[in-house]
């Protein structure tokens, strides 16, 4: 397969991605390919190194010293982590919502129009606040408190405030650490229902611990696992519906009916 | 049988009398008292004596805070010549110390790898326990020199403010840096993923993010830093000058803005305390009343700062 081919179906995909952290091998040979404008999860059990994966694809790990990454991460066929790559520029690209929502100790309206503005958006930013808010579907709740602090909404609302100012930067892809784990069931139904409608324009890609949820959103899913000593692999990728209920291998099977994890 | 009557025996949970605890309690409790008793005191001490000089037939109020001059000789009073050169020592001190160890915070907080900070905040720290004698000697003996070599001997006395406000600068260094860079460091990391994740560089994140949201600490390390400057003694007692910096009216105080001058001899508010009650001064002296007015004054000028401070960081700060 030649690249122009794999830019054209695939949002971005992992060769032989190695990570390590120090001496400790944290995760081997993942080669995993994101199909464009779908959602992909991750899911597996703790330690199997799928947030680690997660942030390889925006080179976040950059960020922890003694972490190092080997293979390659193409981007529109382009290796992320080339030496002439800035990561920057990648993030930029990228975004990424985290675990816990961390909207900036700042107006809602700073928040959204934060990022746009650091990378020089030129237009007109109320428009575009409103634009991102909408399309997080949490501007009919603070259209008239856009001064208030972000800290000033619930838990859920400022996970949607964090996703509205990671789609003011305008991405290709979103990539989404358990974007719920810290919210209660019916904020997180709302959180999927916007990652519905998100991945008409956008890839997303979700981190989760909740086989449930990984069932419900997503197109595709990676299962990854652990060696005995404590290295994570992928062990199963495919549709979604493929993995649920017809998985290749066994441990995916134990995985996911119960049986461990 | 019913469900009250059971074999077993209630278990007992009654409340416990736990002495040590109590007693704990009382002394811990005690000792806060004390702490405040004793900023009480010296609070009363300093407001009653100062008091007293008020009291004095050749003293008044409106000439304390207006005359041009502090000539105890010739009963004058003015404690501008003395409140001015003081601001002028602390004002440089925070032009040398707020954006030195602003950036060095932010370098050790933001940029640097563990290792090196862990080797460069405990050296800075070592700087802190430097005697301030010695600072005042480097001042004169070194910073002086130094100043005359840049600027002119004819411009630059022996004596001089600026030289003094630059070693006080230098001394408080090591005070905003580590303060700063706690502050910095306190912000939690969340908030930078968030920043990096939107593209943010290293520089946007620690001047847009981590910077406003640890602005409470920050602001508090000013002004603890502006308090220790404003009541150096030692190095301005030996760099600055034996003796006010006296004018016959404001008019000549201002013309050239001459009291404004850093590079001639002025006396600050600590350091005309320190010359005067060093001597051989007697209790009943205006001289020696006139200290504790000199000493009320530095207590509301660093206690206004604290409260000024304490209204503006509210204003300003993001809550996290």
């Amino acid at each position: 397969m030649n690249i122009q081919t794999t830019a054209a179906t695939y949002a971005i995909e992992t060769r032989n991605l190695n990570v390590y952290y120090g001496d400790f091998h944290a995760v081997k040979d993942v080669n995993l390919r994101i199909h464009k404008n779908k959602i992909t999860a991750l899911i597996g059990p703790s330690g199997c190194g799928k947030s680690t994966v997660l942030r390889c694809f925006n080179r976040m790990n950059d960020l922890i010293p003694s972490a190092r990454i080997e293979g390659d991460v193409l981007f529109h066929g382009k290796n992320i982590y080339d030496p002439d790559v800035d990561p920057v520029q990648v993030r930029r690209r990228i975004g990424m919502v985290f675990q816990k929502p961390n909207p900036f100790p700042k107006s809602i309206y700073d928040n959204v129009a934060w990022g746009a503005k650091i990378n020089g958006f030129k237009g007109d930013l109320d428009a575009l606040v409103q634009e991102s808010l909408e399309r997080a579907a949490l501007w009919n709740e603070v259209k008239d408190k856009l001064d208030a602090s972000g800290y000033s909404l619930s838990g859920g609302q400022q996970q949607r405030l964090c996703i509205a100012r990671a789609l003011a930067v305008k991405p290709d892809i979103i990539l989404m650490d358990e974007p719920t784990s810290a919210l209660d069931p019916i904020a997180s139904l709302r959180i999927e229902e916007l990652m519905w409608e998100l991945a008409q324009d956008v890839t997303i890609i979700v981190v989760t611990h909740n086989m449930q949820q990984a069932a419900r959103v997503s197109d595709y899913t990676a299962f990854f696992t652990v060696t005995p000593d404590r290295t994570g692999y992928m062990e199963e990728f495919g549709e979604t519906p493929q993995i649920f209920t017809t998985p290749a291998s066994k441990i995916t099977e134990d995985y996911i009916t119960g049986r461990f994890g | 049988m019913s469900p009250h009557a059971s074999t077993e025996m209630a278990p007992d949970l009654r409340k416990q009398r736990r002495w040590g605890e109590t007693a704990i309690h009382a002394l811990l409790f005690l000792f806060a008292t004390l702490s405040i008793l004793t900023t009480a005191g010296i609070v009363i001490v300093l407001f009653s004596q100062a008091l007293r000089f008020f009291a004095r037939p050749e003293v008044n109020l409106w000439a304390f805070l207006t005359d041009s001059a502090w000539q105890p000789q010739i009963d004058r009073f003015g404690i501008m010549v003395l409140v001015i050169a003081t601001l002028i020592t602390s004002v440089i001190a925070m032009i040398v110390a707020i954006p030195l160890g602003m950036m060095i915070a932010i370098y050790l907080s933001e940029y640097a790898s563990p290792r090196t900070r862990n080797t460069l905040k405990p050296i800075l720290e070592v700087l802190a326990g430097i005697p301030t004698v010695v600072y005042g000697y480097f001042a004169l003996t070194f910073m002086t020199p130094l100043l005359q070599g840049l600027i002119g001997k004819d411009v630059v006395e022996i004596f001089n403010v600026a030289a003094a406000g630059i070693v006080i600068g230098i001394l408080i260094l090591p005070l905003v840096t580590s303060m700063a860079e706690d502050a910095l460091s306190a912000v939690p990391d969340l908030l930078r993923e968030a920043a990096y994740g939107l593209g943010a560089t290293r520089l946007e994140t620690a001047l847009k993010v981590v910077t406003p949201a640890a602005l409470s600490g920050l602001a508090a390390a000013f002004i603890v830093a502006v308090s220790r400057a404003i009541g150096e003694t030692m190095i301005v007692a030996i760099a600055a000058g034996a003796g006010p910096r006296n004018f016959d009216s404001w008019s000549d105080a201002f013309h050239n803005l001459a009291i404004f001058n850093p590079f001639k001899a002025a006396e600050t508010m600590t350091g005309h305390i320190v010359r005067i009650s060093g001597g051989d001064i007697s209790y009943e002296s205006i001289d020696y009343d006139s200290l504790f007015a000199i000493g009320l004054t530095l207590f509301l000028i660093t206690f206004a700062l604290n409260l000024i401070s304490r209204r503006v960081v509210k204003r300003f700060r993001e809550v996290y």
